[in-house]
């Protein structure tokens, strides 16, 4: 095998990191280099230096160690049964990459991940080299995200948490039977207990800051996983269901939906077509509802169902249940407010705020939100009624915007 | 009309001198004519000329510290209508001190709308904002960029260059004026042109090797990126070159994809899966000792619970120990850690065992039920009584355990972990001061579980139901002199 420069690997091992929807760079301890050594900053809520065409941040120089990979999982463009070319860079390829897009300002930082070579531990203690060669001999400040091996030794993942500032484990499907057959090689289990072990050592670290500034980090910015939506049958009501309870077990910054795409020299048990993008982005909708909006996801879908992909799971909601509006601006608490469609969680602080000093009618609230065409349906303000409008059959049809192109096989 | 003067566009010091100035002598905003450093004067406009406007509050002008950060952010606005608006509304919260908050306000409402467009502007730059190494330059520099900001932002800008690039040399230059950082001093410098900086980098081919590369064609959504990215910042963007070649081959690529028939797996994976297909293990279902039941019992499937739970929590302890713990099952620490009693109640527990003399590593703990049951309110799990079937499922693998163990005693802890040892419900306040027996005749003592003394809400009766554990531990001990602390040291 011929020898790859370093740009021909970024080109493979970026092409291959490309399907980890993650890219964020929020939410970690705030530091800088004011004190003239090293390189670097955190802001609070991270920067996106860039987006692609596909409208994804581009945050983080996020790349694969190796795309080599002992594991067979159908869903992935690394797994071993495929074609797709190899590439494999060395830890000082990745930390000079690093920096150098980092001195430029193309980057907040690195997300690396790794297919697995050898085995969890040699992989991991892999990815821990270039997380400690970045920071301790470059004393580089910027953020890093680490993927976790399930599998691998508590010593290395204690590692990894001390260099990082987020780390994540993929339980990659929604459906942990499904995974069995997808990815025979991978360990529910493990998975599972990876993100619990990484809970109880960020809640540790947490604690023992609040006690210490000077106590020792791990992941300050916390954990988060992915799933794939569309590889398998699992239905939304299953998927959001699954959500609730890693949030809740795991105490997850983020849970990330993939929609399903489809991947070069794919295998033959994957569906064909790609998973509709809207599927993806009603998900993240009730996600945001359940995490911000006060809903609990038996309000939004049952177990077996789907998302209506036509309008989102908040209106699909209020068009459930119409005789809980109107909801008066002027009077309602913060908790009704968060229900009406179109109002989100800065509109309905403007609402309380604003209300003490007048009466507020339809064009004041115009003001304060940007989606008035549907929350006026749902509420009544001073000289403002829905009237007959809200038990109207077709209002569900009005508020729906026209037909779209979804995606280019929609 | 009254000309007043500023420094520069974002002279904020200047604003706030002269708005002061002006409201103590009562001016009103539409008779002042701001002005920037070298702009002609307005033909009607006086330096000097008071109107005549009642002095608003007595001399003494005040306003919310919220107002000088919204100002010191609006007055780097490119709108020229700034100087007036923020006068105008230091002017109101004289009268209004709580104006800030009615966003209904137009004045407010304009105010937060040009500082949001402003913050937007700032957080822009620092994300699109290219740094080029100047030819011969070292990892430090320099480094120089060119940038177009919408307002007036550049000063306040620059601390995030010098916070993050402290340890570099670089200057970002713009058609406003430059921002130089030598590594310890800022100077501001003049405006510049955009021929000023170096014409390429080399990294810029690998940057956009990187862009082209993260780009999945198979998910184009053009508009949510130019929503984040608009287009007026493009020109200055060394990856924007792509933007078009990769949206009009991403429909191609994408059915190209699926078009393309499953190939056959390469010649590596074949030889890997016969090496790992010799390699693998039957699995059995016989056990041979411990190691091999807590080994299968990871997997276990026998009850729903193991969907839910993150693992299987079996028992720990010394092979040989003569005496057996029996909890009910593990609670959320035990789960996220995978070891039995260590959350609240295992500390109460421990706490307990060493009052009574007891050795916990001379102890094997385990519980009925191997899995955490719990409901999930919101992010919270809270614990469920494991049901009869749950305990009759799981009493396989503690059957196991206490055959592998071979104990001189078990001790239950709780109703529960009495319920699985003796096969049926009963009272554990009966059962609590008798010498029980397993069928196979191995002694049995059965007391409360430690979480229940978490739970007892009233402290005389906390300090009592704790003594009397102590008190029952102490029987242990009496019972089987090897679990003591002192037959161990």
């Amino acid at each position: 095998m011929s020898r790859l420069t370093t740009l021909e690997k970024l080109e493979i091992l970026s092409d291959a990191a490309k399907y980890d929807a993650s890219c964020a760079s929020s939410s970690t301890t705030l530091r800088n280099s004011r004190d003239g050594r090293g390189l670097g900053s955190t802001t609070g809520a991270g920067i996106c230096h860039s987006y692609a065409p596909d409208g994804r941040c581009i945050s983080l120089l996020k790349i694969l160690l190796t795309n080599f990979c002992s594991f067979d999982c159908v869903f992935c463009i690394n797994r071993s049964s495929s074609n797709v070319r190899r590439a494999r860079f060395s830890v000082d390829e990745v930390v000079k990459l690093t920096l150098d897009f980092y001195r430029r300002n193309y980057i907040e930082g690195l997300f690396l991940s790794s297919g697995i070579i050898r085995s969890p531990d040699y992989t991991m203690a892999e990815i821990v080299r270039v997380a400690e060669a970045l920071r301790l001999q470059h004393g580089f400040r910027g953020y890093i995200h680490l993927k976790l091996i399930p599998g691998a030794s508590q010593d290395l993942i204690e590692q990894a948490g001390r260099f990082a500032d987020r780390v994540s484990v993929n339980v990659e499907l929604p459906s942990e039977a499904t995974l069995a057959r997808f990815a025979p090689e991978k360990s529910p289990v493990a998975i599972r207990s990876a993100m619990g072990g990484l809970r109880l050592k960020i809640d540790e670290a947490q604690e023992a800051r609040e006690a210490s500034r000077k106590a020792p980090v791990f992941a300050p910015a916390g954990q988060s996983t992915q799933m794939i939506v569309g590889a398998d049958d699992a239905t939304d009501g299953a998927i959001l269901r699954r959500s609730a309870l890693l949030y809740g077990s795991y105490g997850l910054k983020r849970v990330y939906y993939s929609a399903f795409s489809p991947i070069p020299d794919a295998s033959r048990q994957l569906p064909v077509a790609a998973a509709p993008l809207m599927r993806e982005h009603r998900l993240y909708q009730a996600d945001w509802l359940t995490r911000f909006y006060g809903f609990e996801t038996e309000e939004i879908i049952a177990p077996g169902e789907m998302l209506d992909l036509d309008v989102d799971p908040k209106l699909a909601w209020a068009l459930r249940h119409r005789g809980r509006f109107p909801v008066d601006v002027n009077r309602a608490d913060r908790e009704s407010l968060l229900r009406v469609p179109g109002l989100g969680t800065r509109s309905v602080d403007r609402i309380l705020a604003s209300r003490r000093f007048r009466t507020l009618r339809l064009e004041d609230v115009g003001r304060l939100t940007r989606s008035l065409r549907v929350a006026r349906h749902f509420l009544t303000a001073a000289g403002w009624s829905p009237g007959k409008g809200l038990d109207e059959p077709m209002l569900k049809a009005r508020l729906t915007p026209r037909p779209q192109q979804l995606s280019l096989f929609a | 009309m009254i000309a007043v003067r500023l420094s520069g566009p974002a002279d904020f010091a200047g604003w706030r001198s002269e708005a002061r100035r002006l409201a103590s002598e009562g001016v009103a905003p539409c008779d002042v004519a701001w002005r920037l450093g070298a702009e002609a004067d307005d033909l009607f406009a006086s330096g000097g000329a008071k109107a005549g406007l009642p002095d608003p509050a007595g001399g003494q002008l005040t306003v919310p510290r919220g107002f000088l950060e919204l100002a010191e952010t609006v007055i780097c606005h490119s709108d020229a209508g700034r100087f007036t608006l923020l006068y105008r509304m230091l002017l109101r919260l004289q009268r209004e001190p709580a104006l800030l908050a009615d966003k209904v306000d137009s004045d407010v409402a304009r105010t937060e709308a040009m500082a949001r467009s402003v913050r937007r502007d700032l957080h822009k730059m620092t994300a699109f904002v290219r740094f080029r190494a100047v030819a011969g330059a070292g990892r430090e520099g320099p480094f120089v960029a060119w940038f177009e900001p919408e307002h007036f932002i550049l000063e306040r800008a620059a601390s995030f260059f010098t916070e993050r690039f402290a340890t570099m040399c670089w200057s970002i230059l713009t058609p406003q004026g430059s921002l130089h950082w030598d590594g310890a001093l800022l100077r501001m410098g003049p405006p510049a042109h955009r021929s000023d900086i170096p014409d390429d980098d080399r990294m810029e081919d690998y940057w956009r090797t990187y862009y082209a590369g993260i780009f999945n064609p198979a998910r184009l959504k053009v508009s949510a990126m130019k929503k984040e990215m608009p287009v007026r910042y493009w020109r200055n963007l060394p990856e924007a070159a792509l933007i078009g070649p990769l949206i009009a081959g991403a429909g191609r690529r994408a059915e190209g994809m699926i078009m393309q028939p499953p190939t056959e797996p390469p010649e590596r994976h074949l030889r890997a899966r016969q090496r790992t297909e010799v390699a693998e293990d039957p699995a059995t279902e016989s056990f041979e000792g411990w190691r091999d039941a807590a080994t299968a019992a990871r997997d276990c499937h026998r009850c729903d619970l193991c969907r839910n739970a993150t693992q299987t929590v079996f028992g720990e302890g010394p092979l040989d120990a003569p005496v057996i713990f029996v909890g009910e099952q593990p609670g959320d620490q035990e789960d996220l850690a995978g070891k039995p009693f260590v959350g609240p109640a295992g500390q109460m527990f421990d706490r307990a065992l060493a009052e009574a003399g007891l050795d916990r590593r001379r102890a094997y703990v385990t519980n009925a039920v191997k899995h955490f049951k719990f409901s999930l309110r919101g992010k919270r799990r809270i614990h469920e009584k494991p049901n009869a079937g749950e305990i009759k499922a799981c009493r396989f693998w503690l059957d196991l355990e206490l055959r592998f163990i071979r104990p001189g005693l078990v001790v239950a802890l709780g109703a529960t972990a009495l319920r699985a040892l003796v096969g049926h419900a009963g009272s554990l306040a009966q059962a609590r001061d008798r010498d029980l027996a397993l069928d196979d005749g191995t002694p049995l003592l059965a007391t409360v579980h430690p979480s229940f003394l978490l739970r007892v809400p009233d402290e005389a009766a906390k300090r009592r139901e704790y003594a009397r554990f102590v008190a029952d531990l102490e029987r242990v001990g009496a019972r089987m002199p090897a679990s003591r602390l002192d037959r161990a040291a």
